[in-house]
């Protein structure tokens, strides 16, 4: 163990730090996409990255695609099903109280996990990485190519997202619902289009993170909960609504999960995130980058 | 109470009485005692649940973990420090109070999503603990061996003997609930419920009502979980997870939120959908509690006994137009 010293395992914690914290960031961008559009948590959001990882091995392993069609099949799947929880139940549902709302989504939720463990059983899956299953030696740091993909389609995402918002119609007509969606209707925005669209938007990243995460962690069907409130912690951390916030405040829980792992207690890794949750909530519910103006006149 | 509502209230009790009699000579069905045993048992979390849920209008996810705490305080400190059982039920109630009363101050400021979310949050640390804490709780494999209980000296050994234990616990809690909400308290629960702001306006003392709920609906699912404790002998962190949240939350929801009958009737029929109907297809659970929730909230949001309340007050109005 001499070789490994203190400052390359550190640099090893803080990569897989950044790893996890990616996906997390992605988790918390699905919740803003719904949450900016419709007000609604939706509690299946984890759900959707377990069911993009477990779809992702479907198509590679039991269909045998080869690795980008079964990615990009998988997303497809997922959104598929976030639509399909838009159209029949949100839709439905759109006078129910917040309480109901609430129960709505973890009903789906339930759904979803009940009929994962249905098809996968309960058995973890392991997907192959993207490319190369060594792992490359750099400062005595052992780094997975895999990382580097997760990474990679983070930024990718985070990338398209931000000209997505800023330029194509459909991005900022999505922006203007969540600003108000009164006055969005009134200038001819679909506001019902947009919700759906939100929804399925939401579900596809959802999956792409699952694809990408599943190489190093493996996947199984009870592990979207875990998922969907870590996430969380990272939408409210960084402020609820707040993209940019969502991507630093889901690296910040990752790093902190992973420099847990690594100095205090594994079994405990799981609770960090949980604790600075709930340390937010408590605290700062308007999160790191939120004003408290903003968060006064959101409804829950 | 009127003289009318008390006759179906009456029956209902003579049949409860009696339920173990009328199961007992049917091999087929002479179990059902034991199910009720465990139906009653997390009758006394969904009680606490309702009153929070229906009439208070705040959600909880962590009812799993308050249930676990009582349970693991019992079996803690009868197995390891030969507590007499009796003693160690209000230790592991005192304990939930003091955590739910701090999880609670700041957690009940919050609203809707944050509340569930938090509370969510809270009990799968809860979870956690119980697993890693090994030295305490024997980590995932759990303990073994707690005591039983006995009543003056004798223990209770029977399912019958459970059954009666059990219910009364249920009776009592069931009956102080009622005049908790048929007191000042209960109308300002109502009327927090109805609109928060109009209700701190009336000089209804929001916050701390909302935490004195929650707490009471703690330290009865702190009870329930001390009585499974001694009923079942062994533990496992498993019994205590989100799912089991999940599970009192739909058993409230199923029976109607703003009922207490209600929730009493959603959890004897979700535990017998548990423990009973679905044990063959162990697999489908999750996916048919998920199903049962959806299509309740959906469809019937006021739940069946609700439901079922006003079909029937329907029905007498019509017959009553229709005789004149």
């Amino acid at each position: 163990m001499d070789s490994i010293g203190f400052g390359a395992a550190w640099l090893q914690y803080a990569l897989g730090g950044i790893t996890v914290g990616a996906i997390y960031a992605l988790v918390a961008i699905g919740y803003n996409i719904i949450y900016n559009v419709t007000e609604i948590i939706n509690f299946a959001q984890g759900e959707f990255v377990m069911l993009g990882g477990l779809f992702a091995v479907f198509f590679h392993e039991t269909c045998g695609f080869p690795m980008l069609p079964a990615f990009l099949a998988a997303v497809a799947a997922v959104a598929l099903t976030g639509l399909i929880l838009e159209r029949y139940v949100i839709r439905k549902a759109r006078h129910a109280t917040v309480l109901s709302m609430i129960i709505i989504t973890i009903a789906f939720s339930i759904l979803l996990k009940g009929g994962a463990m249905l098809v996968w059983g309960r058995d973890p899956y392991r997907l192959p990485a993207f490319s190369g299953s060594g792992s490359i030696l750099w400062n005595g740091v052992a780094i997975q190519p895999q990382a580097l993909w997760v990474l990679a389609v983070s930024g990718t995402i985070v990338a398209c997202l931000t000209i997505f918002f800023q330029r194509s119609v459909y991005g900022k007509a999505m922006l203007a619902c969540a600003d108000n969606p009164a006055a969005a209707r009134l200038v001819g925005i679909p506001v019902r289009t947009m919700i759906f669209l939100s929804f399925m938007l939401s579900a596809a990243i959802g999956a792409a993170a699952g694809v990408a995460i599943t190489p190093i962690t493996l996947m199984e069907y009870d592990r979207g909960a875990l998922l969907g409130l870590k996430g969380f912690g990272a939408a409210v951390l960084g402020g609820l609504g707040q993209f940019f916030g969502a991507l630093v405040a889901g690296l910040l829980l990752g790093l902190a999960e992973s420099f847990c792992a690594g100095y205090v207690s594994s079994g405990y890794k799981d609770a960090v995130a949980l604790v600075l949750l709930l340390l937010a909530l408590f605290f700062k519910p308007e999160g790191l980058f939120g004003s408290k103006e903003a968060a006064g006149l959101k409804r829950f | 109470m009127s003289p009318r509502k008390l006759v179906p209230i009456g029956v209902f009790a003579a049949f409860m009485a009696a339920f173990p009699w009328i199961v007992a000579p049917f091999e087929s069905v002479s179990h059902y005692t034991d199910v009720m045993v465990f139906a009653g048992i997390f009758c006394l979390v969904t009680i606490g649940l309702s009153l929070l849920m229906g009439f208070a209008g705040q959600i909880s996810l962590a009812q799993a973990a308050f249930f676990g705490i009582g349970a693991y305080v019992s079996a803690i400190l009868t197995g390891r420090f030969g507590w007499n059982p009796w003693a160690a039920m209000p230790a592991g109630a005192v304990v939930c109070a003091a955590v739910a009363w701090i999880v609670g101050v700041p957690a009940l400021r919050l609203k809707g999503h944050y509340l569930a979310m938090a509370t969510l949050g809270f009990g799968v640390i809860v979870h956690i603990i119980l697993n890693e804490e090994v030295e305490w709780t024997g980590g995932p494999s759990g303990m073994v061996d707690i005591p039983g209980l006995s009543i003056a000296g004798t223990p209770l050994l029977s399912e019958t003997a459970w059954y009666y234990l059990v219910w009364t616990f249920v009776a009592a809690a069931l009956l102080f609930s009622y005049h908790v909400l048929h007191s000042r308290v209960g109308r300002a629960l109502r009327a927090i419920h109805e609109e928060e702001k109009a209700a701190e306006a009336m000089g209804v003392p929001v916050a701390s009502y909302k935490v004195q709920v929650f707490v009471y609906s703690a330290v009865l699912a702190s009870l329930a979980g001390s009585l499974y404790t001694h009923y079942v002998t062994f533990l496992t962190p498993s019994s205590f997870d989100l799912m089991w949240s999940i599970r009192f939350v739909l058993m409230v929801v199923v029976g109607g939120m703003q009922s207490l009958w209600g929730a009493l009737l959603g959890t004897v029929f979700l535990t017998f959908v548990g423990n009973e109907w679905l044990q063959v297809f162990a697999d489908f659970e999750v996916l048919v509690y998920g199903a049962i929730l959806l299509l309740v909230v959906l469809w019937v949001p006021q739940g069946l006994v609700v439901w079922m309340q006003e079909r029937l007050r329907l029905r007498r109005a019509a017959d009553l137009s229709r005789s004149e």
